[in-house]
């Protein structure tokens, strides 16, 4: 099935089944590989991305749902406020370690910012315990969220 | 890969060091000839581990994997220190196959495990690069015509100190490559050091934020498919009859291939690949390990512990120490784990007549080429594998059946194909965190630890997977942390049953040998200090007089955690001290236990005497993320065993510590001068026996068994 999506900002053209979650498109159809497989099912949240600012997880989102949705990925995030914002926050607190899960953590928490500009513990518990990071970088990120939200520099 | 690191800038300085897995295997003395890992022509290659060139970059070939450990930005501090670079002009290149050169002094092989890196690499990388920096001082003193004696070296330049007279690393490059390596070069004295002991910022994490890092599932050539594979359910069990003609209805399915064990479909995409797979009807010829459950494991090992085992250590009369005082005894059980990598095992492979190139990511770089070379029936040396950036190990990459099977696959297929396990596949075919089974007898006199006789029971991983360092029957991984806990203790007795369970392939899981040890002694230590009617942390004090590295972390994470604090009702304090790795480490936990059992994690304490500290800020990342890696285990980690099949299939059954569950951590890593320790399993090591003592303290329930089984500390249960 022919699809177009705009894909950060830009439109996208390509030939996949209307069941096929929008990971695969991305990685394997568009060779967009930033965003991460990790579980299949919707339980780590490595493959977050946002439809129409709201984050999903794209490995279990049928493309052919997308017609008209603008797509955002870890790749054009940065092109949004809390998305740069957020990138910052996570270098400047080295936040990183194996990295894997991390692009599914920025795009949960840009998606937090942009919707709770000064988010608290609670909020920060609800829209990033979808995401699971192996190598625990969990106290990292609560504080980078804070950080980035407070917009204090390191 | 290569990094560009000339935008990281530099953190505040801190301090600290680590252990050593306590065995070093001389290099492999192959014949096989040394291959230059890298194009060194026009360049100064003064060893395997520098490079550079007349415009001055400096590339540092990495022998060591980054799989989240920071150790790239380790390597290049320990290398760039000694060298004298200028560290904004650095990048980095991973090492290729290569034995020869890239070995882990520890092992002699290429691997990347047990904490090791920096305490393997710190003398030869600070010799390789303290001897090109003599070298570039040769060539720029030659020059001159002065001695070399007279000049110095900073930040990329060597200066002549009478004239002020200066030139940079890039000009003497090729005049360098002419000089004789000295024969005995001096590395710095520690006071002197420019890099080593600051938290400069990581040279690999920019990348990681913005989706360009590349990791060896992401490798992507031109003409590529994707395949995806079923192994037998049942291990060890083969394909029997395959009935694929609705897999081959499916949209984007190009080929089925079907091997002795293993069954995968070829596809467009990785949709089709898996849809083409839920679609393949398989009948499996199961084997005889269809007969066995965890029932049966459990059973086994309770049985060998009760054997005699081989003695890995004993000092004092274990018989007259026992019999002095009142004596205890308990046991202690691990599970078997999954390691769970976010990056599901892959590999990309392409097989052509001659020739097979393999793009992953693996902790075994040399080990991965060889197997694949026998599985693809070619010459090792035809067989190139580049590695990538590793989305987690945790020793699941220290093996090389993901390599090797897809590998077999890629015989089958024309062109480059790309094989990624499904979660599910992911954890029913990995390579088990061995169960294990500990027995301990002390005796208590003056309120001291008179007597210890510790048993293991368990897997010899190393008799597998590093033969030569398997002797008298004795996996020195399996006892470590039980053989040098720090306790003074007069009689002291140490025995290894080796027990390999049915069916279940093993394998290193990070911690290793000490997630098990540190696990049972501390344990145990808290329950004798109640016998002993002394609080946990002044028992531990009063064994640690000859001890002094470990007398300071543990009080000072006492003062840290304010030890001893009033505390509301089933909320407790817990302590461990471990000597893992070698690195002094003392943690506290604080845990509340609800009425109906569950637990909430309140808060983490870790001090930790690593010897001389690279990178401040990375073990303490370590350390923070080992803690939770540690609490996800004994909060939830078990895989089970049912008719030959894990029962635990993705993150929904074989659960993952979340950011709503994570305590509050605070790491402080303390000044010391000794040679560097082992930091990236230690964080794993500690948080289970502080928090099962912690619960000890806020219940009186003295769990011993992983996971923690919350129906025992429900409100009324009698323990």
């Amino acid at each position: 099935m022919a699809t177009t999506l705009t894909i950060n900002g830009e439109a996208k053209s390509f030939d996949a089944p209307a069941d096929m979650p929008l990971l695969w498109v991305l990685r394997d159809v568009l060779g967009m590989t930033g965003t991460k497989f990790g579980c299949g099912i919707a339980q780590c949240g490595a493959c977050t991305v946002h439809i129409d600012g709201q984050p999903v997880r794209s490995c279990v989102l049928p493309v052919g749902s997308l017609s008209g949705r603008s797509v955002t990925t870890i790749e054009g995030i940065g092109a949004t406020p809390a998305g740069a914002k957020v990138q910052k926050a996570w270098l400047d607190l080295e936040v990183i370690q194996c990295g894997y899960c991390q692009s599914g953590q920025v795009m949960s928490a840009a998606a937090l910012l942009a919707a709770t500009p000064n988010p608290d513990d609670s909020d920060i518990d609800a829209a990033m315990s979808g995401n699971i990071c192996r190598c625990g970088t969990y106290v990292r990120i609560r504080a980078a969220i804070k950080q980035a939200a407070s917009g204090r520099q390191s | 890969m290569t990094i560009d690191i000339s935008r990281r800038a530099v953190l505040t300085g801190g301090l600290a060091t680590g252990f050593l897995l306590a065995f070093h295997m001389p290099l492999r003395a192959g014949n096989e000839p040394v291959q230059p890992p890298d194009v060194t022509e026009g360049k100064f290659a003064p060893n395997a581990f520098i490079r550079i060139d007349p415009a001055g970059n400096t590339i540092l070939i990495m022998p060591q994997v980054e799989m989240g450990q920071g150790i790239y930005t380790s390597i290049a501090m320990i290398l760039a220190e000694e060298l004298d670079a200028d560290f904004s002009r650095v990048s980095l290149l991973a090492a290729p196959a290569n034995e020869k050169l890239y070995a882990n002094p520890d092992f002699g092989v290429q691997a990347t495990g047990g904490s090791t890196s920096v305490r393997a690499f710190w003398k030869p990388l600070r010799t390789a690069g303290a001897s090109a920096r003599a070298m570039l001082v040769q060539a720029a003193a030659e020059q001159w015509q002065v001695e070399p004696a007279s000049c110095t070296a900073s930040n990329g330049e060597v200066m002549h100190q009478g004239s002020g007279r200066k030139l940079s690393y890039g000009a003497l490059a090729l005049a360098a490559s002419s000089q004789t390596p000295p024969k005995d070069v001096a590395v710095k004295d520690p006071k002197d050091f420019v890099l080593i002991g600051k938290s400069l910022k990581r040279l690999d994490t920019p990348e990681k934020v913005n989706g360009k890092a590349v990791y060896g599932i992401d490798a992507m050539l031109p003409g590529m498919k994707f395949a995806t594979l079923a192994q037998c359910p049942v291990f060890g069990g083969k394909v029997g009859r395959v009935d694929d003609s609705a897999a081959k209805k499916i949209p984007g399915v190009r080929q089925i291939v079907v091997l002795d064990d293993t069954v995968a479909v070829v596809g467009d995409h990785m949709w089709a690949a898996k849809k083409g797979l839920e679609a393949l009807k398989i009948d499996w010829n199961e084997g005889p390990n269809a007969k066995i459950g965890s029932a049966e494991i459990w059973a086994d090992l309770r049985a060998a512990i009760e054997k005699d085992g081989v003695v890995a250590k004993s000092e004092g009369d274990i018989a007259k120490g026992l019999a002095t005082g009142d004596k205890f005894e308990a046991s202690f059980e691990l599970p078997f784990l999954a390691h769970a990598t976010m990056e599901p095992l892959s590999a990309t492979v392409h097989v052509k007549p001659d020739s097979c190139e393999i793009w992953t990511g693996t902790q075994i770089m040399a080990r991965v080429q060889s197997e694949a070379a026998k599985a693809a029936g070619l010459p090792v040396e035809k067989v190139v594998v580049n590695n990538h950036l590793l989305g987690g190990g945790f020793g699941r990459k220290l093996e090389p059946d993901m390599v090797v099977a897809a590998v077999r696959i890629a015989k089958q297929v024309d062109g480059p194909v790309k094989v990624v396990w499904t979660r599910e596949e992911d954890i029913q075919h990995d390579i088990y965190r061995p169960v294990y089974r500990d027995t301990i007898a002390a005796s208590l006199s003056g309120g001291k630890v008179v007597g210890w006789k510790y048993k293991i029971a368990g897997a010899a991983i190393l008799a597998r997977w590093l033969p030569p360092a398997f002797q008298k029957g004795i996996d020195i991984d399996a006892v470590d942390s039980a053989v040098d806990a720090p306790y003074d203790i007069p009689n002291f007795h140490v025995e290894y049953v080796r027990a390999e369970p049915p069916a279940v392939p093993t394998g290193f899981w990070r911690g290793v040998g000490p997630n098990n040890n540190v696990f049972a002694t501390e344990c145990f230590m808290d329950e004798l200090a109640r016998k002993a009617g002394k609080d946990p942390v002044e028992f531990r004090r009063s064994m640690l007089a000859t001890k002094p590295r470990f007398l300071s972390v543990l009080n000072l994470a006492a003062e840290k955690a304010n030890w001893g604090q009033k505390l509301p009702p089933r909320v407790g304090q817990g302590v461990c001290l471990q000597p893992s790795f070698a690195s002094c480490i003392a943690t506290v936990v604080e845990a509340e236990v609800d009425e109906h059992g569950e637990i909430k994690l309140r808060r983490a304490v870790s001090v930790v005497d690593t010897g001389i500290a690279v990178n401040p800020d990375t073990i303490m990342a370590q350390i923070e993320g080992g803690l939770i890696f540690g609490f996800t285990a004994a909060l939830y980690g078990e895989i089970t065993i049912d008719k030959g099949r894990v029962r635990q299939s993705n993150f929904n059954d074989y659960r993952m510590l979340r950011i709503d569950q994570a305590p509050k951590i605070e790491v402080h890593v303390v000044k010391s001068g000794e040679a560097p320790g082992g930091i990236g399993e230690a964080g794993v090591t500690a948080s289970a026996p502080a928090l099962r003592n912690a619960i000890y303290s806020a219940t009186g329930v003295a769990l011993r068994r992983l996971p923690i089984d919350r129906s025992l500390l429900a409100v009324g249960r009698k323990a």
